[in-house]
């Protein structure tokens, strides 16, 4: 029998249904996967118990022809998610040792649709990093090297940990998180699929808010149809979060092979920038040749606005994290420093409990809100978001389907390479993937080839709002031209 | 727009985050970069620019002013630090 942890999502179903294998055992496949890449410090809980107890009872179910969509399909969540009565901490220390009495919207729907969970993925703290090196408990490493190196390289973040794991067929698919690019910018470093859906689409209930207007939850996995078949439990209407919309939940999988014929594939020249690695530059006329071949039509457009998506995102990111983030005081859970006073007791304990990156991100945002610097900064942030969205609307309605971008200006790079001295200069790692949360609208990262170093790279394809069958059509024919990559085993 | 040292204190003490003396230089060069960075804002024309407040064009939708939950308080305490009857303990707040 091939390894089952190297099946996709679509070979397993097939698999479990005609029972040449059980949930169970498909799940005792991953967890000893788990518990052998250790090093790469993809999980910060394992639940092998319960993982087990929910595999039998979907076996037991599958038996009965009463299997849901994801019936038996072993699963990461990334540790934003809360899930009941199992540890959830936003990787942050002052979270602690946090156990929800309540499940997220988006992983209750998975466990109704039958999936089993292996345990918690490591992130950046709060969802705030680019290279999941903020985690309180420690960095990701990325299973993929550069040929003949041993460098430790970052998996990408916020969604590291969710990324490096499905690379490393530590589990089938991921949830993950996408505020600035934390799930398209880590699926490009490590030649995974990362779906961020529209805003809206998939309920924020239940997990840790970042920035509200930006966060929407998704999948990363190993294709394009194992992330369709993930998308199509995890979204959906919820009235416990009222920026969730109520429409249907088209079948995904279906727009899989479908034709792309006369459609027309948007290139945005704003996204060609000073100094672009070559490769980079090549990869994405590769992309558009492929999609150029499958029969849609190439048009260059513009988004004039595209500059000022990564400082604007830099405003209203932090100033949305600094309210979300008063919550954590020391009082109702999480840390406590205790003090003399209650003002003492709060400094004290955000002091201890925020990690560098978030202490940074909540001071800015609290500037940019306080008095008298509302209008300068945080309006004006407000009204070029406007404009953002407004080129893209402009765009779409010139009859363009879909856009075609690089998903990151440069692949993987090394544990502490960057942003040591400027922080600014891990943000830019953001800079093609942020507009699209500036505009609320559905993207994908696909991976499309490896640089001169071995190393995989992604293109990005953005929708029109709550289009992300268009995108997931689009996206199987990047991975049929480009074929899948997977990283040698070193770990 | 740059911040000086008396500003970082202030932000600092805004946020309810205890920043000590050596620490307030390294926050100030950090937020100076930051702010540096999001300078470039200021070329932009928003002159009769709506500012973006909902990302999906609809109405907010409201629920019935009903009770609809509770009736769970060791749920709601279960992960506090210090508590006491169902109560969050404090510091003494009123002498």
């Amino acid at each position: 029998m091939t390894d089952l942890t190297s099946l996709t999502i679509a070979e397993a179903r097939e698999g479990l249904a005609s029972k040449s294998f059980t949930s169970l055992e498909l799940t005792d496949a991953h967890l000893a996967a788990i518990e052998a890449a250790r090093s790469l410090n993809a999980f910060v809980l394992e639940t092998p118990d319960q993982a087990r107890a929910m595999a039998r009872a979907v076996d037991a179910k599958i038996a009965k022809g009463e299997g849901g969509p994801l019936a038996g399909i072993p699963l990461g969540i990334k540790d934003l998610f809360a899930t009941r009565d199992v540890r959830t901490t936003a990787c942050s220390k002052i979270l602690g040792n946090f156990v929800p009495p309540y499940e997220s919207t988006v992983t209750s729907q998975l466990w109704r649709d039958g999936a089993v969970m292996l345990g918690k993925l490591n992130n950046d703290e709060f969802a705030m990093g680019s290279s999941n090196e903020t985690s309180c408990f420690g960095p990701v490493v990325n299973p993929w090297r550069r040929e003949g190196s041993n460098t430790t390289l970052v998996p990408g973040g916020s969604s590291g940990g969710s990324a490096s794991a499905v690379a490393a067929l530590l589990c089938m698919g991921a949830t993950a998180t996408d505020t600035g690019g934390s799930i398209r910018q880590p699926a490009a470093f490590t030649a995974t699929v990362g779906v961020k859906p529209t805003y809206g689409r998939c309920s924020r209930w239940g997990i840790v808010a970042f920035a509200s207007s930006l966060d929407q939850a998704g999948p990363i996995a190993r294709t394009v149809r194992d992330s369709a078949i993930l998308m199509r439990s995890m979204a959906g209407h919820d009235p416990k979060d009222t920026t969730s919309v109520d429409i249907g939940v088209p079948d995904y999988e279906a727009a899989i092979g479908k034709s792309v014929k006369g459609m027309k594939i948007g290139i945005p020249k704003e996204y060609r920038l000073d100094g672009m690695p070559a490769e980079i530059e090549k990869l994405w006329s590769e992309g558009a040749a492929w999609l150029k071949a499958a029969g849609a039509e190439l048009v260059e457009v513009s988004l004039p606005h595209t500059k000022y998506a990564l400082p604007a995102y830099y405003i209203v990111a932090p100033a949305e994290a600094s309210s979300n983030l008063a919550r954590y005081d020391g009082v109702r859970y999480g840390l406590r420093v205790p003090a003399r006073s209650i003002g003492e007791l709060y400094e004290n304990t955000r002091a201890e409990g925020f990690g560098d990156e978030v202490r940074r991100r909540v001071m800015i945002g609290t500037y940019v809100l306080s008095a008298g610097y509302y209008d300068a900064y945080y309006l004006r942030a407000q009204k070029v978001r406007t404009l953002i969205k407004k080129d893209f609307e402009d765009c779409f309605a010139k009859g363009i389907s879909a856009i075609l971008t690089p998903a990151t200006p440069s692949a993987a790079f090394g544990v502490g390479e960057k942003g040591g001295a400027d922080p600014v200069e891990m943000y830019l790692n953001d800079i093609f993937t942020v507009t699209v949360n500036m505009a609320g609208l559905p993207g994908i990262a696909v991976p499309a080839g490896k640089d001169a170093q071995g190393l995989p790279l992604g293109l990005q394809l953005i929708g029109r709002p709550f289009d992300e069958e268009t995108l997931f059509s689009l996206g199987e024919v990047v991975e049929q031209a480009a074929g899948r990559f997977t990283p040698p085993r070193w770990w | 727009m740059s911040v000086d040292a008396a500003t970082v204190r202030r932000i600092a003490h805004l946020a309810r985050i205890a920043v000590t003396e050596a620490e307030v230089p390294h926050l100030q060069g950090e937020l100076n970069t930051m702010l540096a960075f999001v300078e470039q804002l200021s070329e932009v024309n928003i002159d009769g620019v709506e500012p973006m407040t909902s990302v999906t064009p609809m109405e907010m939708k409201k629920r019935q002013d009903v009770v609809n939950d509770g009736e769970i308080p060791d749920d709601i305490v279960r992960n506090a630090p210090e508590t006491q009857n169902h109560f969050f303990l404090v510091p003494k707040v009123v002498e």
